[in-house]
């Protein structure tokens, strides 16, 4: 077996683009599919479009602004729950309940309460966002070894040295494992909230390309946001890998 | 430990109240504009009339016919292919890091296309939550047959297995209970991206009745289709995880 695992992943995507080029060429209506060789011909087109880069642009900072504010309201509280023993016995069943609840249920309601602009989509990026991280940050507090605790308590140290020498390091690792729960969620929930509706944001021109019947668009469209996508979720993975490598 | 014990549920019961007492004065006294909040005594008895006339059905009935699908669609193709692909190491190295990257690409992107493709109605729904569904189930497939202890496999092969009695009796055993996490993964997401789905564009079922409500401003049936829709999905919740661990327990 001379060929390696990658250089055959890599033929195999180029054996699908083929074929979807000739099958689109063949038996495509031209109203609905593209082949890929038109997508990349508006590939170009997009990214010369300044109402569409600028529409790209809003989803960016609606997804980063929303994961930032689930970090920063996520962490506390997940430590508090997952530190105070009574938080956790009345407040951690709640937040697992509140979890469970499926959130599309209320979108119209976000959309209601903040407007169509990006603000309700942050708001439901961050209801996306916020349950992974506090649930992944009380797991890793909880996850702490006893011993450890005992450990560090015999040796004298105080209730703050335990926290910053002892449970902060080790829920590290965790902390991050809900990052990149939470970049999944927090990308679901501004995308669902865009394509629900949207002024000028990207959903605008998915629809508007859908209702023109421009594929090629919208493909390449698609095709800049699974991007973005992707550049986030290999952010939040590497990050986990290496605070997971620090740790061990 | 009891007294404990009881202090949370107080304090779990106490939070609720608040929450139904705020509620309940929000909107009576009109700080929160109806629209948005309506009272909680008229969402509750919308609620209560929606359950007596059971004039949900059919758009429940759609949602779950939606679910099925989709469900069925994404375990056949994505068990199948996943074994397949578990036959060889080689296989594995291929395409386990090609589906797992397309997973991480947010498949609801695909919505406005499948709405292209399959239009308006559940089809695009079916489509969307198959989708979905289909990459947790062939990962944990590829995952929960790759990782079969060998030394079982070469026992079985040593006393002389079939290739059948190979398939039913060691590979299968060994690889279901990860299959099966695969599979309510699988469920589960299905179920809320069609939810999802159908507030997005759709012409019936359970999102779609809470978007319509939302648009033609008439919050308490919306809020009684969330309800609605919220005891659905924990009832499936339990469902599933019920199922999951007789099965695991009739077969362990």
């Amino acid at each position: 077996m001379s060929v390696g695992p990658g250089l055959a992943r890599l033929g195999v995507i180029i054996g699908l683009v083929i074929l979807w080029e000739i099958g689109v060429r063949l038996y495509g209506d031209p109203l609905f599919l593209s082949p890929p060789s038109q997508v990349v011909g508006a590939l170009w087109e997009i990214l010369g479009n300044q109402p569409v880069m600028r529409a790209l642009g809003t989803t960016l900072y609606e997804l980063v602004v929303a994961f930032a504010l689930a970090v920063a309201v996520g962490l506390p509280i997940g430590l508090i729950i997952g530190l105070q023993r009574f938080a956790r016995g009345s407040f951690y069943p709640i937040v697992l309940m509140l979890y469970a609840i499926p959130q599309a249920t209320i979108l119209p309601l976000v959309i209601l309460a903040f407007g169509i602009g990006p603000p309700s989509k942050i708001a439901f990026g961050f209801t996306h966002a916020v349950f992974p991280i506090m649930v992944t940050v009380v797991a890793g507090v909880q996850g702490v070894k006893p011993s450890l605790l005992v450990c560090a308590r015999s040796m004298g140290a105080n209730r703050s040295q335990i926290f910053w020498n002892v449970i902060l390091p080790h829920m590290i690792p965790s902390f991050f494992t809900g990052m990149r729960l939470a970049m999944t969620g927090d990308l679901l929930g501004v995308l669902l909230a865009e394509l629900y509706v949207s002024q000028a944001g990207v959903g605008h021109f998915t629809r508007l390309f859908t209702e023109s019947f421009e594929p090629a668009k919208l493909f390449a469209l698609i095709t800049c946001l699974a991007a973005i996508a992707v550049l986030l979720n290999e952010l939040c993975r590497r990050a986990e890998r290496r605070m997971s490598r620090w740790h061990e | 430990m009891s007294g404990e014990r009881l202090a949370y549920r107080l304090v779990q019961i106490g939070f609720a109240a608040v929450l139904l007492l705020a509620w309940w004065l929000v909107s009576r006294n009109g700080y929160v504009s109806p629209i948005l909040l309506p009272s909680l005594t008229s969402s509750v008895h919308e609620f209560v009339l929606l359950l007596e006339s059971g004039s949900y059905w059919p758009d429940l009935r759609v949602t779950l016919y939606e679910l099925v699908m989709a469900f069925m669609i994404a375990s056949v193709t994505g068990c199948i292919v996943g074994y397949i692909v578990s036959r060889s190491r080689f296989s594995v190295r291929v395409f386990d890091p090609l589906f797992a990257g397309l997973y991480s690409i947010p498949a609801i992107l695909l919505f406005p296309l499948y709405v292209l493709f399959f239009g308006l109605g559940p089809g695009s729904k079916i489509a969307i939550g198959a989708t979905i569904a289909f990459f947790p189930i062939i990962l944990n497939t590829i995952a929960g047959f790759d990782y079969v202890d060998r030394s079982y496999i070469t026992a079985a092969r040593s006393m002389g297995a079939s290739g059948v009695q190979m398939f039913w009796s060691v590979m299968l055993p060994a690889a279901f209970p990860v299959v099966l996490a695969g599979l309510r993964m699988g469920f589960i997401l299905a179920f809320l991206s069609i939810l999802g789905s159908e507030t997005i564009a759709s012409l019936s079922g359970l999102g779609h009745k809470i978007v319509s409500f939302a648009e033609s401003m008439d919050p308490a049936k919306m809020f009684a289709y969330i309800f609605l829709a919220i005891i659905i999905a924990f009832l499936l919740n339990a469902t599933v995880t019920l199922i999951e661990a007789r099965v695991r327990r009739g077969h362990g």
